[in-house]
């Protein structure tokens, strides 16, 4: 790790590649012709799952298919577990890291709106750490300063006993980049009233983005309906030849309703 | 940069340009042309091998990402010279294919589903390929050339 710091701080054109399922066709298309490229991907310890009682840290390299395959991150986080089979196709999240997902800051990306949803912490090289919501800048930006190195996400466990959770998206195709995408996670408490709740959306917006829902703690969540398009309303949502500003707010409505839906009648499973 | 490839079973010691893709160094460098060149940004699959059993787009890493690790291509599947696998030859009878050129990726991603899942629903099988793009098939006989070698692989004595 010294040594990529090192490499970085003497070389600015440098660029770190981590599982390349993003850098590898943009070296491949000439969009970016860093004079280095430095592989992450042996570092030692930076792939690391570590499951505590009251977080869980995922190292940088981690590949997405090691998230997939933990039946103990899917119980400690069971909103990455639902999130982790949007992205991409099996192969490429063979290669593909998390890091490399949060790094390169895809509206789209089903990582970076988990880590958003949940309020979690990036982690970085020298021991800081950056609140996800104060991460993702702009569409592929990010607060991560010149010459520094991405090396983990921390996501605090919700311990909550009546908890549910959920994620869906819509794209083009199953893999293909979302247009528009929702997570949710809520708790209720003893008499089923709402406890918490956060609910971030992706895909539509230049960055993941948590909706304010603060009215609706202490309700049934049966009447969400309102005061998610309040919510969205002063969004601003993206336009591409795919879909335009409309149907991504609408998308991002009808969503937000599903994945809260979801996770209300998961949590009311609990007991 | 001189580096050491374990393809198919066999060392191979090559001198690449530091940015060759593993695709190109297969094709290029080793002769193995059964890996297919598609896109080479990612998209279609076709360049699929196989990385420590497992697929992978080949045009997604560089030679040098695949030193220590185990690679498998196409030519890699086959029990002896002319001879095909069992997932091979359920592609020609079900007409698994029509120009060819997503096979490799399809057959290797197979071979890789049908080892860790002998029994694959018809759901997991189009989960398995859903990142192999195919123009010509309509993937319906592709879903078929694998059920069928689940079957004959679950009836044989030597998986
Ligand atoms: S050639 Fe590699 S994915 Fe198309
Ligand atoms: S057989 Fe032609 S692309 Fe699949």
């Amino acid at each position: 790790m010294a040594q990529a710091l090192a490499w970085m701080a003497a070389d600015p054109d440098a660029r770190l590649l981590a599982g390349g399922q993003t850098l590898m066709p943009m070296l491949a298309m000439r969009l970016v012709r860093p004079s280095k490229l430095i592989d992450i991907a042996r570092i030692p310890g930076l792939d690391r799952l570590e499951i505590a009682a009251d977080r869980v840290e995922l190292g940088a390299t981690l590949r997405q298919v090691a998230v997939e395959r933990s039946a103990a991150l899917a119980e400690a986080v069971p909103l990455l577990a639902k999130a982790i089979r949007f992205v991409g196709h099996p192969p490429t999240r063979r290669r593909g890291t998390v890091g490399g997902s949060l790094a390169n800051a895809d509206p789209a990306a089903e990582l970076a709106l988990v880590a958003v949803t949940l309020g979690a912490e990036l982690l970085l090289h020298d021991g800081s750490a950056v609140a996800a919501v104060d991460f993702f800048l702009a569409p592929m930006t990010t607060a991560l300063p010149e010459g520094a190195m991405l090396t983990g996400l921390r996501i605090a466990r919700q311990s909550a006993p009546r908890r549910g959770t959920g994620f869906r998206e819509v794209a083009m195709r199953a893999g293909d980049y979302a247009l528009a995408s929702a997570a949710c996670e809520v708790t209720l408490d003893a008499a089923g009233r709402c406890a918490s709740l956060r609910l971030g959306i992706g895909g539509a917006t230049p960055v993941p983005t948590l909706l304010p829902l603060a009215a609706l703690l202490g309700t049934s969540l049966t009447e969400a309906k309102p005061a998610i398009a309040a919510a969205l309303a002063p969004l601003e949502m993206m336009s591409d030849g795919n879909a335009g500003a409309a149907y991504r707010r609408r998308a991002a409505q009808a969503l937000a309703e599903q994945v809260l839906a979801d996770a209300l009648a998961e949590a009311m499973r609990c007991n | 940069m001189q580096l050491t490839l374990h393809v198919n079973g066999a060392d191979h010691a090559i001198d690449v340009d530091d940015r060759t893709s593993l695709l190109d160094a297969l094709r290029d460098t080793l002769g193995l042309k059964g890996t297919h060149a598609g896109c080479e940004h990612g998209v279609c699959g076709t360049c699929t091998v196989l990385l420590n059993g497992e697929p992978v787009r080949s045009c997604l890493m560089l030679a040098a990402q695949a030193e220590g690790e185990v690679v498998t291509t196409i030519e890699g599947v086959t029990p002896a010279p002319g001879e095909l696998s069992v997932v091979q030859d359920s592609f020609v009878e079900t007409h698994g294919m029509q120009c060819g050129y997503c096979t490799p990726g399809m057959v290797l991603t197979a071979h890789a589903l049908l080892r860790a899942n002998p029994a694959p629903s018809r759901a997991e099988i189009v989960e398995a390929i859903s990142g192999n793009l195919c123009r010509c098939t309509g993937y319906g006989q592709i879903v078929e050339a694998i059920e069928l070698a689940a079957q004959r692989l679950a009836r044989s004595n030597t998986p």
